[in-house]
């Protein structure tokens, strides 16, 4: 157990060198200038611009400092595009929004989509079946920015205590995260269908049937735990994909998470934030894979001893 | 099938006549019939996409004009699914548009198994140190936001395509409006195959490496053959059925990731368009033109539909018990 | 067991939630209101922000010296300043401060306010980010002082010096504009296009060729130059532009630049000998020796000078690079030039003059003002405070006014305005706005070095079609680049007339559609753009028979592309700064930093010279109509529409009435209960 964490630590640290590595040369492959702005700027501001942020030097440099700053003063620097704003900060604003959202969507995706997955096993190619999946690929085929609007108009027009968009009152959360939630519990359904019928055409389970243990003991008892296990090895870099939040959903929905830094990041070449995200990014997939590692050690029993 | 199963095969004593790998996995599909469905609806939308609609094109029927006199014309009163914000034939677009999302999503498949199977073949292979450092470049890779790498190389790739487009019209005499409106999916495609293909090269070298340890190839080793060879012509056909399962499934991932783009406003080059864009610009118009949205949208959820339950199918078919996603 | 918990926290969530009055109505209440701001401000320092967004904000945060009238366009109200006078010609201006206006800290706004905020703005170190300069130019040796032109600042304004300015300006301090040694980086002298050569010609005696290479490096080493090379160095820098080094080297040949005959060598000596005394002194500074036109005559008198003369200067003072800072914080958090580094606009820190001042930013979250109660006026102001949310999404938007959560929106996208009509038919606004959209075109390049094709593109475009049928918001087709407001008289020059296209097209020499260049219209990634250049590339081919590409980019690359004139058509806006038509024109300059079409005309710039010295209005509209006209004739732009706002408001809202600028004053606007 120590070992697998360590060594996942050890592959996380790799793994973020690495990437920071790859996108700190690609963004400023991309062409477009962070400091494009509505009037012009003269060349001699840019080059300005360029000195203030350290843009100007050459690039293995401008590398190496970027690593010093965050290493000696856990700096990630200024923001680019939304100027004299740090970029340690844009993502301490946002990142608890995005964090609260993407819990409560992955709960309700875990609440929705793993008993659609185990009826759907149960009843393997009838219509229970046929009908969870066409339930769960419904999460997958509406699309978000189709799926929010019709929210707003149907859900949240006719109840009064319900807004359209926003961030303000508690319920704010509730049509972001179900729209959230959707994708979450297709993809949830179909690996736990999956993962059902392969425990149970197993020896071990049909002998329990044939003793004659009640089938839903069979299931809560005995095929519960290793049946979840390819939903787990998912929900691990799923979960650090959605509390990072979600362009789309904030988009309409006017959630101040993180989201939309990416997107921004990207679109107006602010190479500070772009790096700041990726390496939280990374950590967090570098946490998220190692619980889902520590998640499946204790499932499976066969991993436990070894 | 591939010369490595059937050898083995050869070996087995066969009660009955030998039913290949692949009639068998027909038998079980034809069981499901959401499968056989999906299977049947897929068929369909790519002969209306790729046949239907250019001959229909052929014959005058433009998914461009436009008519500002006749916006948002009805089912029915113009066109056979009427017309659309700046008065175009919806019927035409949504099929013109279903080709280019149909071939970024194929194309992109194509790129994805090719480069995968290649690189997580070889990383499964040779394992060791050099296969988990290639495996931790990937790991590096997934672990990046996918918007980054799309981007990246789609503004790396448009200027070349550009140029070969250019050359293509100027030099060899094509038709400049069919080959420009292929050429700017290329970007797109591969931009999207340059995040897809890391999954399906993760899941190559799982089974490449398991593979790798199984009899056949270590006899295939002590016959002295070249490492190329036993890759090539033992490892990888016998992998193929896992990567065709992966590959239908991608397919309608591939159409989700158009579509996204989109979204931000990164898809293909106007006035051409893709399902997503069009449900894009169709959901613009929830409150006040339904039908613009509702063709697409339809259009697009039932050929996800079938994609997936088509590779739902197979995999149940061809492998029992895989549980992967 | 998870899902036990997931909903009994549903339950709860839901009982917790159970506000059945709607954000407006609680804002009511709260005496508080509620608008769409399209996005999140870049930044809350007047000096170093440009888009309308930031406006909205800073216009209820600061205030200068006029304040908007809320119902009359051309009508300037009382603001830091009480009274004004104007000399008889319009070029001395003598504000009288309000000795009530405070910061919202409690201390006095000053004249001295204004002088520091105005020498800000100018600052003339590179470093200084300020992308609205230009609009202080209007202030006698404004844009000297910006521009760092020496000549200017150290001898021609010296009353001392022994040749007077008027003759010496003939000389080359600013660089000859078209001879721009950047244009030329990386070219080969031998494959120079014909307009490329005909700026170096003057300069060439026959046959002789230069080394561009050596001309465009980086650091010129001017031991390496000929003679000509180096003529061609110094006349396209200019004397203002050039360091120590190369005006020694000057020096010691004066004939290397262009003087005229009227100044004589030791005069020239002199010039030299001044501005190589200031690079020795390590350029200091010069905001005393520049004579900028703005002087604090006492703590609560303002003088102002200004280079020409501007009958509408207050209008000028109502846009917010005329708003003070203040100048005792300002220097707290930084020196004067301190960009994006200051803190002092930072929640906590910011302190501003205006009706309201800063109570919460939260990015990409709300940005909420509270009243300011050192306001001087603060009995006037009668809301309690904005709150402003960061909607980019307009359908979102538009919804959201539905659900009652906003008082206003900042639009309404197109494709709503047909359901806006039906289902808030009272609530829904739509008023002109002196804005313009247009095409520009890069005249560097084939096809459009060509006048004609760029007039037959602009006759070839529908425009009634393009705002009846796809914007529906009431714009009207723009026969201009000036919108109609006011004396000015529009020039009537384009109007669609397709046959007239195909025929300038015919004498182009490009009648053939396939000997047509390769040409893409450039475009932001927004919806509503990408449609109306779909109908644009459609009516082109239409009527031309000319097939355009549509490049689509996301916003910064969009800019970047204009700037490097790596665009053949470019779909574009241009909103009016102030009431005046300079606002449109003056961007048309040859140096014009937003000019990017590579189009100029000695002609045009006369006239503008000529009306920025004339005082008497008719005489000025009449002479701007006549630049309109020139650069309307050349084509480098092609004119669609011209703009309306479209917004949703809901009827509480009081006092906010249609104005020309869209800059509404919130020192006026009430929620009525």
């Amino acid at each position: 157990m120590l070992k697998t964490i360590l060594s996942r630590v050890i592959q996380t640290i790799i793994v973020v060198f690495l990437l920071v590595t790859f996108v700190f040369f690609a963004v400023r492959a991309i062409p477009g200038n962070p400091f494009a702005s509505d009037k012009a700027t003269s060349p001699e501001a840019q080059a300005a611009l360029e000195a203030y942020y350290g843009l100007d030097k050459p690039l293995p440099i401008q590398y190496f400092n970027y690593w010093k700053n965050i290493l000696t003063e856990g700096d990630f620097g200024d923001s680019l595009a939304m100027k004299g704003r740090k970029v340690s900060t844009l993502i301490s604003e946002s990142f608890p929004v995005s964090l609260k959202l993407g819990l409560l969507s992955l709960a309700l995706g875990m609440g929705i989509g793993i008993p659609l997955g185990i009826v759907a096993a149960l009843f393997h190619n009838k219509w229970q079946d046929y009908t969870a999946m066409v339930v769960a690929m419904a999460g997958i085929c509406v699309v978000a920015f189709v799926l929010g609007p019709i929210f707003q108009l149907s859900i949240a027009r006719p109840l009064s205590w319900l807004n359209v968009a926003g961030w303000n009152r508690t319920s704010d959360i509730i049509l972001p995260s179900i729209t959230l939630c959707f994708g979450v519990a297709a993809y949830l359904a179909r690996l736990t269908r999956g993962g059902m019928l392969d425990v149970l055409s197993q020896d071990y389970i049909r002998t329990a049937r044939a003793k004659g243990v009640p089938t839903l003991q069979i299931i809560t008892k005995h095929a519960m735990r290793p049946a979840l296990m390819p939903a787990v090895t998912f929900l691990g870099p799923a979960f650090a994909a959605i509390i990072t939040g979600s362009f789309v959903v904030e988009n309409i929905f006017l959630v101040p998470g993180m989201g939309q830094h990416f997107v921004l990041g990207i679109t107006s070449k602010d190479y500070n934030l772009v790096l700041g995200l990726v390496l939280f990014y990374g950590i967090l997939m570098g946490i998220a894979n190692l619980l889902s590692d520590i998640a499946l050690i204790l499932m499976d029993p066969k991993l436990r001893t070894s | 099938m591939t010369p490595a199963v059937q050898t083995l095969k050869a070996d087995i004593p066969v009660a009955e006549k030998g039913s290949s790998l692949w009639a068998d996995a027909f038998v079980r599909l034809k069981k499901n019939k959401l499968a056989m469905l999906g299977g049947i609806i897929v068929i369909l939308i790519l002969i209306l996409c790729f046949i239907v609609a250019p001959i229909l094109a052929a014959i005058g029927w433009n998914a461009n004009e436009q008519d500002l006199a006749n916006r948002f014309a009805g089912v029915g009163e113009k066109g056979i699914l009427g017309t659309d914000q700046l008065g175009r034939d919806l019927f035409m677009r949504v099929l013109e548009g279903g080709q280019i999302s149909l071939l970024v999503a194929i194309l992109a498949t194509c790129m994805t198994v090719t480069i995968g199977v290649i690189y997580g073949g070889i990383a499964g292979y040779i394992g060791g140190t050099l296969g988990s450092i290639m495996m931790r470049i990937v790991d590096g890779l997934l672990a990046m936001p996918f918007l980054i790498i799309v981007i990246l190389f789609r503004e790396l790739i448009t200027g070349h395509v550009d140029v070969a487009a250019k050359f293509l019209i100027d030099d060899w005499g094509w038709n400049d409006n069919t080959v420009l409106r292929f050429a700017n999916l290329i970007p797109l495609t591969i931009a999207i195959a340059g995040f897809g293909w890391l999954s399906m090269g993760r899941i190559v070298r799982s089974s490449a490496a398991s593979l790798s340890k199984q009899e056949f190839v270590e006899a295939a080793r002590s016959l002295g053959l070249s490492h190329t060879r036993i890759l090539f012509r033992h490892i990888v056909p016998n992998m193929l059925g896992p990567v065709i399962i992966y590959a239908t499934l991608t397919i309608p991932s591939f159409i989700l990731y158009e579509a996204t783009l989109s979204f931000i406003g990164l898809g293909i080059e106007p006035p051409n368009s893709s399902w997503g864009k069009l449900i894009q610009e169709g959901a613009n118009f929830l409150e006040t033109n339904v039908t613009v949205l509702a063709v697409p949208a339809v259009m697009f959820s039932l050929t996800l539909f079938a994609f997936n339950f088509l590779g739902d199918g197979l995999r149940d078919a061809l492998d029992p018990k895989a549980s992967k996603d | 067991m998870l899902r036990t918990t997931l909903f009994t926290a549903l339950a709860s969530l839901l009982f917790v939630s159970c506000e059945r009055r709607s954000d407006v109505e609680i804002a009511n209440e709260e005496n508080i209101l509620i608008i769409g701001n399209s996005g999140e401000p870049k930044g809350l320092d007047p000096h170093l922000v440009s888009g309308v967004l930031e406006s909205n904000i800073i216009r209820a945060l600061f205030e200068g010296l006029c304040v908007e009238d809320p119902a009359k366009d051309n009508s300037s109200l009382p603001g830091v300043a009480k009274t004004w006078v104007p000399s008889e010609d319009f070029t001395e201006w003598i504000f009288n401060l309000n000795p009530d206006a405070k910061w919202s800290d409690g201390v006095p706004v000053t004249a001295h306010d204004f002088v520091f905020s105005y020498r800000r703005l100018l600052s003339p170190d590179p470093d200084w980010p300020a992308e609205y300069a230009e609009m202080l130019y209007f202030l006698k040796n404004g844009e000297a002082y910006h521009r760092s032109y020496f000549g200017n600042i150290l001898c021609g304004n010296d009353p001392d010096f022994p040749l007077a300015w008027e003759t010496l300006k003939e000389a080359n301090f600013q660089g000859e504009r078209t001879l721009k040694l950047e244009n030329f980086k990386g070219k080969e002298f031998s494959k120079l296009k014909e307009i490329d050569l005909k700026k170096l010609k003057p300069y060439l005696e026959e046959g002789e060729s230069i080394s561009l290479e050596k001309l465009t490096a980086e650091k010129v080493d001017l031991s390496d130059l000929t003679k000509t090379e180096k003529i061609i160095f110094f006349n396209a820098k200019g004397i203002d532009k050039l360091n120590k080094e190369q005006l020694q080297a000057l020096a010691k040949e004066t004939d290397l630049i262009k003087w005229t005959e009227k100044v004589p060598e030791d005069v020239r000596q002199e010039v030299l000998k001044r501005i190589i005394a200031h690079h020795e002194a390590d350029k200091p500074n010069l905001w005393d020796k520049a004579q900028v036109g703005v002087t604090a005559v006492d703590d609560f008198t303002l003088k102002i000078n200004l280079r020409g003369p501007a009958p509408f200067l207050p209008e000028i003072t109502k846009h917010y690079t005329w708003y003070p800072v203040p100048k005792h914080i300002v220097l707290k958090y930084g020196k004067i030039n301190t960009a994006f580094a200051s803190q002092w606009t930072r929640p906590g820190n910011l302190v501003s003059n205006g009706a309201f001042k800063l109570k919460t930013w939260r990015t990409n979250h709300f940005i909420e003002i509270e009243r300011n109660p050192e306001y001087w006026d603060a009995q006037t102001v009668s809301l309690d405070g904005v709150r402003y949310l960061p909607i980019k999404n307009y359908y979102t938007e538009t919804r959201m006014f539905g659900d009652g959560q906003l008082h206003m929106t900042y639009t309404v996208p197109s494709e709503l305005i047909p359901m806006a009509k039906e289902k808030y038919p009272d609530q829904l606004r739509q008023e002109p706005y002196v804005g313009v959209r247009f095409i520009r075109v890069n005249t560097r390049n084939k096809p459009f070095d060509n006048p004609k094709v760029r007039r037959a593109f602009a006759l070839a475009i529908d425009q009634k079609a393009v705002c009846e049928k796809i914007l529906q918001g009431g714009q009207t087709p723009a026969s201009g680049i000036v919108p109609p407001f006011g004396e000015y008289t529009v020039p009537d020059v384009i109007h669609f007339d397709p046959a007239k296209a195909k025929a300038l097209l015919a004498e182009s020499g490009y009648e053939s559609t396939s000997s047509f260049p390769e040409i893409s219209l450039l475009t932001t990634n927004s919806d509503s753009g990408l449609r109306e250049a779909e109908a644009l590339q459609a009516m082109w081919q239409k009527h031309l028979g000319i097939k355009v590409r549509i490049t689509q980019r996301e916003w910064t690359t969009y800019l970047q592309k204009q700037y490097d004139a790596d665009y053949d058509l470019c779909v574009a806006g241009w909103i009016g700064d102030y009431l005046d038509p300079t606002t449109f024109l003056e961007m048309w300059v040859a140096d014009g930093g937003n000019n990017n079409t590579g189009w100029s005309s000695k002609e045009f710039e006369n006239l503008l010279n000529k009306a920025e010295n004339t005082a008497d209005v008719p005489t000025r509209m009449g002479l701007l109509s006549d630049a309109e006209r020139t650069i309307l004739s050349d084509t480098p732009v092609l004119p669609i529409y011209w703009y309306t706002t479209n917004y949703l408001i809901r009827p509480e809202v009081k006092n906010w009435n249609p104005l020309l600028l869209n800059n509404h004053p919130f020192k006026f606007v009430k929620i009525e209960k």
